[in-house]
Parts: C-alpha cells; structure tokens; sequence
C-alpha cells in the first residue's frame, strides 16, 4: 500500500509515520484494511456498547436498592436485565479482548505486516455495527424482554416485544465472530514469521488460537438455533413448542452448545492477557510454557462437553445430567493449571506493581473465585438448590467481569503505550485499579449469599430480609461505575499529555515491543527473524542492554 | 485491476499477490485454509438443523415417513444428478484454471452457472407444488389427515433445511458469475487460481449437504 | 519459512481428467443405487443403507473433486475436527433424548 513511504527518508524526520498519521480522514478509517486501524474502530465500537450495558446494569441495581418495585415496571426490569445481558455478551465480551486487542497485537506478535484477510477484517467490523446499530434501534424502540438466552416457547409464542429484531442482530453478530476466528486461525498458521515455531509463540496467541477454534466451531450452531427460533416467530410453528410438537429442550440443547462454549470465546483470550502480563511483571519465563499453552487447546475442547449444566433442572434425563455433571469438573482441570502456573511464575520473579499488574492479580484472585463456585454449580445436588438464584448471578459475574473486564484492561493498560505511542498517568491508574477491585468485591459478593439464601434472579422486587446485601451490591456498583469511569478519562487525557512511551516502556519480551509505538503502518520496516523462546528475559534482556527505552 | 500486466525486473511481484504475503505460495496456502476453516463453520451451521431433524425423527417416524412420501422422487433424482454433475463442470473448471486454459475456465463455469439454476428452478417447481398443496408450514397448512402436527414439523425441516441449501447456491451462483467475470479477464493462471479453487470447494460443500438432504427428505419408507 | 515451502511442494498437483469422470461415473452409480435399495423394503436398515451410501458419495466428492486427497495434513485435521465435533453435538443431545425413557417417575 504504502511502502514507499516507509522506505522513504520521510522517516527521519522528527514525527515519524505510524499508523495513526499515514492517512488522513474520516474515511482513511471507515475503509481501512489495516489490522490495528480495525482495531481501534472495534474498540470505540465496543466501549460505546460496554456503556449501554453498564447503564442497565446500573439502573437495576437502583431498583434493587430497596425491596419494593418502585422505580421500573416489572416489565421495563425484564427489559433492562434481558438488553443487559443481551449487550454485554454478545456486543462487548465477545469481541472484547479478541476483536480489540487480538486484531491489534497478534499481527505484531507473529511478525507479520497484517491478518490473512484484512478485507475479511474489516467485513467483520462492519457486521458487528450492524448488529450493534439493529441493537440500538431496538432499545430505542421498547426493548426485549426474554432474557439474553430466548428461551422458547416464550420467546417465539407469547412475548410481544422485539423477539425477531434481537435474534437477527445476534445472528447478524455471530457472523462477525466467525470471520474473525477464521482470519486468527489461517493467521496463525501462515502468517508467521521465520523462526516463529510454535513453541516460541507468546501464549496470548496460543490463547487466541484456541479462541477461535471455539467461535469457528461454536457459533454457528447458535446462528442455525437462532434461524430455527426466527422461523418458528414468523411461521407460529411448532420447532420448539410442546403445544405444537416441538421440544422446547432442544432449544436449550442447541442454545448452549454455543453458549457455554462462548464463555470460553471470553475467558480464553483474557487468559492469554494474563500470561502476557503475569511474564511481564516478573521478568520470567511464564512456568510450564506448554501447559498453559495446550491447556488453552484443552479448554477449548472440554468447553464443548459440558453445556447441558445448564439444564439440569429444566427436564433433561437424570443419565446425561450426571455424564454433564462429570464433564463439566474436567474443565476445572485446565483452568486451575493456568492458574497454579501464573501463581509459580511470580514465585521468586522480580514482581512490579505497575496498573496491568494490579488488574491481572486480582483476575486471578477473581477467576478462581468464579471457577471454583462453578464446580459448586457443576454438582447435581448442589445446583439444584441454587439454580435461578442470585448465586449463579455471581457465579458468572466472577468469571465475566471479575475475570475478562479485568484482563480486557489489563491489557488495554499493558498496550496502551504500543497502540498509542503514549504512557497513562500511572498514579490515577492505580486508584482505577483499586477501586474497580473493591467495587467489584462489594458488588458481586453479596449476591453469593444472597443466592445461597435464595434470593431468585429477574426479579425487580424481593423479601425485605435481603435488603442488607442487596444495598450493599448496589454502593459496590457505584463504586465499580467511578472505576470504570477513570480510565475513560486518563486514556482519553494522555492521548495528548501522556509522557512518549518509547518502543519498549516495560522492557517486555515478544515482537510488538521491537518496533516503534505506535507501529508503523506495515508493523515491521523488515520482517523480523525469530531466534528465541517466548518470554525469555534472560538473553532477551542481555541482548536488549542499554537499548531498552529508546 | 482490470488487465493483468506482468511487471517485469522492476515488480517482480505477481500482480495479485497482496502485499502482506511473502509470495503467491502463502497466499495460496491461506486462502484454501481459509475455504477450509469456513466449511467447518458450515458443517456445524448445518449440523444444528440436521440434529433438530434426528431428534424428531427419532419421536415421530410416522409423521417422517409420510412426509417423506409428499415429496416427488422423480424431481428429487433429477436434480440430484444435476447437481453432481454441476460438481464436475466446477471440478473440470478448476482443473481448467489449474493448466491455464482461459476460456475453458470460462464455459465450465458457465455450465456450472447453468446447472446450477436449473438445480434451482426444478427446486422452485417443488415449492410450488407443495405450496399449492397447502404443505407450506404455518398459515398456509391445510393439511388435515392424521399427524397434521408433525408433518407440519417435517415440512418445517424440509422448507428451513432445503432452503438453507438453496440460499447458498444463490450465493454460489453469485461467486460463480463473479469468477466467470474474472476468468473472461484472463486473471487466472497456473501461478494464480487459488479464487477458483476455493469456489470450488464451496460448491462441492453445498452438493455435499444436498447428498446427505436428498435420502433423509425424499427416500424414507419408499417401499411402502 | 523453508518448512513451509518445503513441506507443500506437491500443491500445485493437477488431478488428471479421467478421476473426475469416473468419480462421477461412481456418483451417478450411487445415486441410483440408494433410490433402487429405497424401494426394497430391508426392515430397519433402509435408513442406515442409504445413510452409507450418502457417506460413500461424500468421501468420493471430498477426497478427489475436493482434491483432499493430494491435500496437506492440516486439511485433514480441519476436517476431521469438524467431523469431531459434529459427533460431540449429536452424541451428546442424543444421549439425553435416548435416555430419558428410562427414568422411573
């Protein structure tokens, strides 16, 4: 594209050409093909949707500040926890850190000049807006009030709000995560440079990898369900509908084999983060390489095996039931290998406590929480009793926010300084950190007991015994809220003060930290010739020397 | 893009070898892996609805059989055939840009264009028919014999499954006229035919999904 | 990089014309084998015989006018993935169905 610009003396003059500054215009970015110029629409794209599902999240957690239902309908309440859902999962934590970071860095990572398909790239954002804008129009226009999951028969025999429209946006964005699984895995596989094996690859990429085995292999199935569920609205046929024939279990059957599987689509590439950041910080090699990475592979196939845990009171034969209990404690297995691995890497490492740092220890602190409530869910019995209730709530937040929000910005933090070639103000970072720590705590805690009490989840009134914690959850929201609003801020702030980043400001390991901050547009001036081991600071530090910080 | 020009010692470069790739081997190599990692996707977007028709199957065989028998064997053969053979003219157009024979390319892929509408014509016959006689799910289900319920499930599965198929032959024929265009151009050659290739792959994917359609649609309990 | 460009050497393989005819000589066989084997009434395995036959037209389709045959490993493996977890949806939704007629309530 512009290679003669590269190689043009252009360069030495004291504002180097990036990415940024290459081209001008609004539309030099609505028609980009670059991976981080996609990159970065993803993220405007998906902070705007993280603020619309905050918003309900918030308005909720008013409502449930007291035991009475006297600030929504029970209807708008429906509403509001079905577009909560419905916008944070589909429109932010699915495409959070893969779409936003991984279309950024993996190209960086491999030393490649961009994706396989940049076209593909940019097709695939443009779904998504498609999806999202169909999103917005329906919440502008009354809503959905199904819940994020469309369960039929209610969602294609009774309900009257906008069923159709919904479903389609979510097969619409299906698609997005499709494309860009497809471009990560034939990246991976052919875009590396030489000497890049994969035994030397970052384990975010591992990480990335099995991603999106997991959106190519998941997601259609949703969008088939989701077109089965569009037939059976618009037709008034019977596909799922016990009154007609149907079976309104194969829904649930066909529903979470994509999913559960799309927890993994989330938590997955926030693992890779934290190995990113966890080797950073303490100046280690990342402690059984291997592990962490096929436990990567590992999740994303047991992650297909276990998706009926959720259905283990809706009627399915107690015989699967129990073969679905029994799988769904293998996934653990993997998980708590990350985890026990990220734990003895910072055994005896040079630890720094800088912002990505702070987030990526308490993800792990938050993640084993989520996960280990989750094998509490897993067994029969026990999810019997607390199923529907406040405890699944924060079962999932644990692992939702707790774990990915955490790592999402962890790892904006962490590559802030490479996307924009500028430092954040660390102190304010820091209070952010902390603060979204404790919010989160005060928040999601609560609710545990409250479940285990058997608070029931959606529901916008409740026994005023249960008004103690659920004030609690609510301060923590509003806690949480100040600090997720901070970052917004000083990001925003440090595009134009922030102190210059440097090539190299952690002095990390791994191909994005040897080219400029920000890249230039074709990422490398020469494709780079890998001859060592991912995070290996040793002889990377050595022949780094005084280099560093340039 | 519209002549190929074969840049000589300045841009040795093959003139559609995108920028970011090394050389035309790794562009092949990560378009057909590319084609292949969509079909997976394609494998598991059919297998939801494929899995929906076992698990009702299974429940209603009664129901099957006789929905089965509402459909007519005669155009269900007839457009089986045509539809492999459609595969051949897209394998045989392969083959063509493969050893760079320009206008061979071009009239396979018209022929594969051809049978392809004709696979969709005789498809469009059928849905008349059925429509006609009130086999078409929802409001227009007249249908009133035993098992009118599931039946109308079956006919449900026909309509969804062999219209998912139809809609990406529409799509296939719409890659297919786009490739003609470009065949007609001459961008195809010995070192470069990896869009025609993986065309193909698409269009032997969806006479795949039809081999498997056409005895679970129109083959159950014939002998009766 | 070498790797790579050692490893598919063979890609630029072009099937020769007569495997293309007779594969659809064979298909053309198939197909009228499973409408024949539809009208004869062979109890419960009608459905498994034309089952098979449909899995032996796709192999046929899949190994030479898909050219997986001359492919590399990796095409395999992505197809053989694919087949997997196929299996994984329907085995496992069918383990519920199937046995859900032997609870005792």
């Amino acid at each position: 594209m512009t290679t003669a610009v590269i190689d043009s003396p252009i360069l030495d003059l004291p504002k180097r050409r990036n990415y940024i500054n290459a081209e001008y215009g609004f539309f030099s970015w609505l028609l980009t093909k670059d991976h981080k110029r996609i990159g970065i629409l993803y993220m405007l794209a998906v902070t705007l949707l993280f603020l619309i599902g905050g918003f309900f999240a918030m308005m909720m957690r008013i409502e449930l500040l007291t035991p009475e239902g006297d600030l929504l309908t029970s209807d708008t309440y429906n509403k509001f926890f079905t577009l909560h859902g419905i916008v944070m999962i589909f429109f932010f934590l699915i495409p959070a850190v893969p779409a936003v970071l991984g279309n950024f860095i993996l190209p960086l990572m491999l030393g490649a000049k961009d994706l396989a398909f940049p076209r593909i790239n940019l097709l695939s954002w443009y779904i998504y807006m498609i999806g999202a804008v169909l999103g917005l129009i329906i919440i502008i226009t009354g809503g959905v009030d199904t819940g994020w999951t469309f369960y039929t028969p209610f969602s294609t025999q009774y309900s009257n709000t906008h069923v159709f429209t919904t479903t389609f946006a979510a097969f619409i964005t299906g698609f997005s995560s499709i494309l860009t699984g497809l471009n990560f895995i034939v990246t991976v596989h052919r875009m590396r440079a030489p000497g890049l094996t994969w035994f030397r690859l970052p384990l975010f990429v591992w990480a990335l990898y099995a991603t999106s085995i997991v959106m190519l292999l998941a997601t259609p199935v949703l969008a088939v369900t989701l077109f089965l569920l569009m037939i059976e609205r618009v037709l008034h046929v019977g596909i799922f509908d016990p009154n007609l024939g149907g079976d309104p279990l194969l829904y649930q059957h066909l529903f979470w084999f994509y999913s559960h599987p799309a927890v993994y689509i989330m938590i997955l590439p926030a693992m890779g983060v934290a190995s990113e950041v966890v080797a950073a910080f303490t100046r280690k090699k990342i402690f059984g390489y291997k592990f962490v990475a096929f436990s990567s592979l590992a999740i994303a196939l047991l992650g297909f095996l276990v998706w009926a845990h959720h259905m283990f009171v809706a009627g399915i034969s107690i015989y699967s039931a129990m073969i679905f209990s029994f799988l769904s404690y293998f996934v653990a297995v993997p998980s708590a290998i990350k985890v026990f691995n990220w734990t003895a890497t910072l055994y005896k490492g040079s630890v720094s406590w800088q912002t990505p740092m702070l987030y990526i220890l308490g993800f792990i602190g938050l993640f084993t929480i989520g996960g280990v409530t989750g094998l509490f869910l897993a067994s029969l019995g026990l999810d019997v009793h607390v199923t529907d209730t406040y405890f699944v709530v924060a079962h999932f937040h644990y692992v939702m926010v707790g774990g990915v929000v955490m790592a999402y910005l962890a790892g904006i933090h962490y590559w802030w300084p490479k996307i924009t070639g500028r430092m954040y103000p660390e102190w304010w970072a820091r209070l952010a950190a902390l603060l979204v720590f404790v919010g989160f705590n005060l928040t999601f805690l609560p609710q545990f007991v409250l479940g285990y009490l058997g608070m029931p989840r959606r529901y916008h009134a409740y026994a005023p015994e249960f008004q103690i914690l659920n004030v609690m959850s609510s301060a923590g929201a509003s806690v949480l809220a100040v600090g997720y609003a901070l970052p917004l801020i000083y990001l925003v702030w440090s595009l134009w003060y922030g102190r210059p980043a440097g090539v190299n400001p952690w002095g990390a390991v791994g191909l994005e930290w040897t080219t400029a901050s920000p890249p230039p547009q074709e990422n490398f001036h020469e494709t780079p010739v890998v001859t060592w081991d991912a995070y290996d600071y040793p002889s990377m530090l050595k022949a780094m020397g005084d280099t560093q910080n340039v | 893009m519209s002549d190929v020009v074969i840049h000589t010692e300045e841009h040795p470069h093959h003139p559609f070898l995108q920028h970011h790739f090394e050389d035309m081997q790794q562009q092949h190599e990560a378009s057909t892996l590319g084609m292949w990692a969509f079909l997976t996707t394609e494998v598991l977007f059919f297998g939801g609805i494929f899995l929906g028709y076992t698990v009702y199957r299974l429940a209603y065989p009664d129901a099957w059989a006789a929905g089965a028998h509402f459909q007519n064997l005669t155009y269900g053969t007839l457009n089986t055939i045509v539809l492999l053979a459609s595969s051949l003219t897209m394998a045989l157009a392969v083959h063509a840009a493969q050893t760079g024979k320009r206008m061979k390319t071009f009239w396979l892929l018209a022929a594969t264009l051809v049978l392809g509408s004709v696979f969709l014509g005789v498809k469009a016959v059928e849905y008349s028919l059925h429509f006609e006689e009130g086999l078409f799910p929802g409001s227009h289900f007249h249908y009133h014999g035993p098992l009118a319920p599931q039946i109308q499930l079956f006919m449900t599965f026909y309509f969804g499954m062999t219209g998912l198929h139809a809609l990406h032959m529409v799509i296939g024929a719409g890659l297919l006229i786009w490739m003609m265009v470009r065949a007609w151009k001459g961008h195809f050659g010995e070192e470069y035919y990896s869009p025609v290739e993986i065309m193909g792959l698409y269009w032997h994917f969806v006479d795949l999904v039809w081999i498997f359609l056409f005895p679970l649609l129109y083959l159950i309990d014939r002998h009766k | 990089m070498e790797e790579r460009h050692l490893q598919h050497a063979p890609e630029h393989h072009v099937t020769p014309l007569w495997i293309y005819f007779t594969v659809f000589a064979g298909l053309i066989f198939f197909t009228l084998l499973t409408v024949g084997a539809a009208k004869i009434d062979l109890g419960d395995l009608n459905t498994p015989v034309a089952l098979v036959i449909a899995t032996c037209k796709a192999v046929l389709v899949v190994l030479f006018f898909m050219h997986v045959i001359n492919s590399p490993k990796l095409t395999w493996v992505v197809i053989i993935g694919s087949l997997i977890w196929l299996g994984v949806l329907f085995s496992l939704t069918l383990a519920d169905y199937l046995s859900r007629g032997w609870t005792i309530y």
